[in-house]
């Protein structure tokens, strides 16, 4: 059941996505969601869904993993459609007792439907088309003008990589443990929710032991290779920037443009 | 031939959390020297300070007192950090918790980053480690996804593309099965031979440790033998006291003796004792 969470999946390919330099598509991704929020009307999402639908095509994902990806996310849109739905003011569309559907509660409804699900399948699509190594690199060159005020970017990124490295070894680790615990009589899947809470303890202390006698393991060995912080490192993969990326690049800004267009027009 | 590691006289204790002595020597006047070239088996049960012998090779670890010199440099001189680390490599017990990057060809890297590698050099000291510990074909694999004895040889790939003149390793078998187990001692057999690296191997495995030069067994914190593993292992009876074993063969060709025919614990290897199984039924 562990084994389902796939957070931060990558999908090895060789679209143009993927080979687009990971510091575009993080500023790409973020002209995005610039695009899904600027726009207040349904027509003014429709370029930002355009570019999201261009974007899922050349990375040659499938459609299906879109929708996978959407999954998680039912219940919020479901939880927040409803209070839409029923508690915005305007023009009474009808009504059942103290019940009432206005329109603009059903447009604010689907705009907020539209965003949430483009938001998370367009933000999906960084992490499906990009490694996460080039990803953790791409945040370190980024956020690299933080260096001169003694922001730590080199460590803040290898932590990153090094928390995307320990996910599968950990959840590998509590699956195990899980059944240690249930060879032993723990019972994890009945009761309310504060007894189900109370049978995470035996789990979660044995789980945060051995995590942390891995980190002062790994920092041992990382020590040994000589790993002595940000300063004179290299690169196996350097991060290169192509005329493709700046394609790309001013692209999403015309979209983004478009969308602010839209929406003052209307 | 030339020392490369030159222990002398040392002593070592652990202190406690609070930083305070704990008066107990885990090692206690070790005198030990290792020569270029060499493949070194250091045996000893659980607690008998093989380990942190291991740790002061490379100044993980600085000795309570005494000397240790790698390749001339003492490593309690914190200026020698870097160099001591370039020239000797560890290898750790947890192919796990030694693996840092997502995927293979990265974490081989990662040294090579460290020490500012060019770009062009390190993708070529990359491939040339892969290829040397049979894990090419994986190079763009998650580490997760391996065996343990597939882990671990990636592991060494980290250490040999740093080009290590000499590499410690730290029971690195001991949590593999016995596949992983015959990969990475033919890996550790084939860098020593064809690559000239000299191997210190810590283990608790007499079967691996037959197969080096020279066996080192510690036993207390002190150096109990030091020799040829024909000469440590044909003392069965002291190795029995302190609670080793010897090399299956070995107590066959003792057991034998003890009976009083012609065998002798010289014999290590199971080509020799077949052969001398083969004369006396003859």
């Amino acid at each position: 059941m562990l084994k389902d969470i796939t957070i931060g999946q990558f999908f090895p390919g060789d679209s143009i996505l993927h080979r687009m330099d990971a510091r575009f598509k993080i500023i790409i991704t973020a002209l995005f969601i610039a695009m899904l929020f600027s726009a207040d009307t349904i027509i003014g999402l429709i370029p930002g869904i355009v570019f999201m639908a261009v974007c899922y095509a050349l990375s040659k994902i499938p459609f299906r993993l879109m929708l996978k990806s959407l999954k998680p996310i039912i219940p919020i849109i479901l939880f927040t459609s409803v209070l839409n739905l029923f508690f915005l003011d305007g023009v009474v569309l009808f009504r059942i007792g103290f019940v009432k559907i206005t329109y603009y509660g059903i447009e604010f409804t689907v705009i907020m439907i539209l965003r949430i699900a483009a938001l998370i399948a367009g933000s999906s699509l960084l992490t499906y088309t990009s490694s996460p190594i080039s990803l953790t690199d791409a945040v370190e060159s980024l956020l690299s003008p933080l260096k001169k005020l003694r922001f730590p970017v080199h460590e803040l990124s290898m932590m990153m990589s090094i928390a995307l490295r320990f996910i599968p070894t950990l959840i590998e680790e509590t699956d195990k443990i899980m059944s240690a615990q249930k060879a032993r009589g723990a019972d994890m899947e009945s009761g309310g929710l504060l007894h189900r809470a109370k049978a995470l303890v035996p789990i979660l202390i044995p789980l945060f032991v051995s995590a942390f006698s891995r980190a002062m393991e790994l920092a041992l060995a990382m020590e040994c290779r000589c790993y002595q912080g940000g300063e004179g490192r290299t690169r196996l993969k350097e991060l290169h920037s192509k005329g493709a990326d700046y394609l790309g690049l001013t692209i999403a800004m015309l979209f983004l443009d478009a969308t602010v267009l839209v929406d003052l027009l209307l | 031939m030339e020392n490369i590691i030159e222990i002398k006289n040392v002593n070592f204790r652990y202190q406690n959390a609070d930083e305070e002595d704990t008066g107990v020597n885990v090692l206690e006047r070790i005198n030990l020297n290792i020569k270029k070239g060499e493949f070194v088996a250091v045996l000893g049960h659980n607690g008998s300070g093989k380990s942190t012998l291991a740790k002061l090779c490379n100044a993980i670890l600085l000795p309570s007192s005494g000397v240790v010199l790698s390749y001339g440099m003492d490593t309690s001189n914190e200026q020698n950090l870097f160099d001591i680390r370039k020239k000797i490599g560890m290898v750790f017990q947890n192919p796990d918790n030694q693996l840092v990057a997502t995927v293979v060809e990265e974490d081989v890297a990662f040294g090579l980053e460290n020490i500012g590698v060019p770009g062009e050099e390190m993708r070529k000291r990359v491939d040339d480690a892969l290829k040397a510990v049979d894990m090419y074909e994986y190079r763009e694999h998650a580490p997760h996804k391996l065996s343990g004895g597939q882990k671990q040889r990636v592991a060494i790939a980290g250490i040999i593309a740093m080009k290590p003149e000499c590499i410690v390793l730290d029971e690195p078998t001991a949590m593999l099965d016995p596949r992983g187990r015959t990969e990475v001692m033919n890996t550790i057999r084939m860098l020593n031979r064809d690559f000239g690296i000299t191997i210190v191997l810590i283990t608790h495995y007499m079967e691996e440790a037959a197969e080096a030069d020279r066996i080192v067994v510690i036993d207390d914190g002190t150096v109990m033998l030091d020799g040829k593993p024909e000469s440590v292992f044909s003392k069965v009876s002291l190795l029995k006291s302190v609670g080793l074993d010897v090399p299956q063969v070995t107590e066959l060709m003792f057991r034998l003796k003890e009976q009083g025919l012609p065998a002798h614990t010289h014999i290590i290897t199971e080509e020799a004792a077949f052969d001398l199984l083969y004369k006396l039924l003859k």
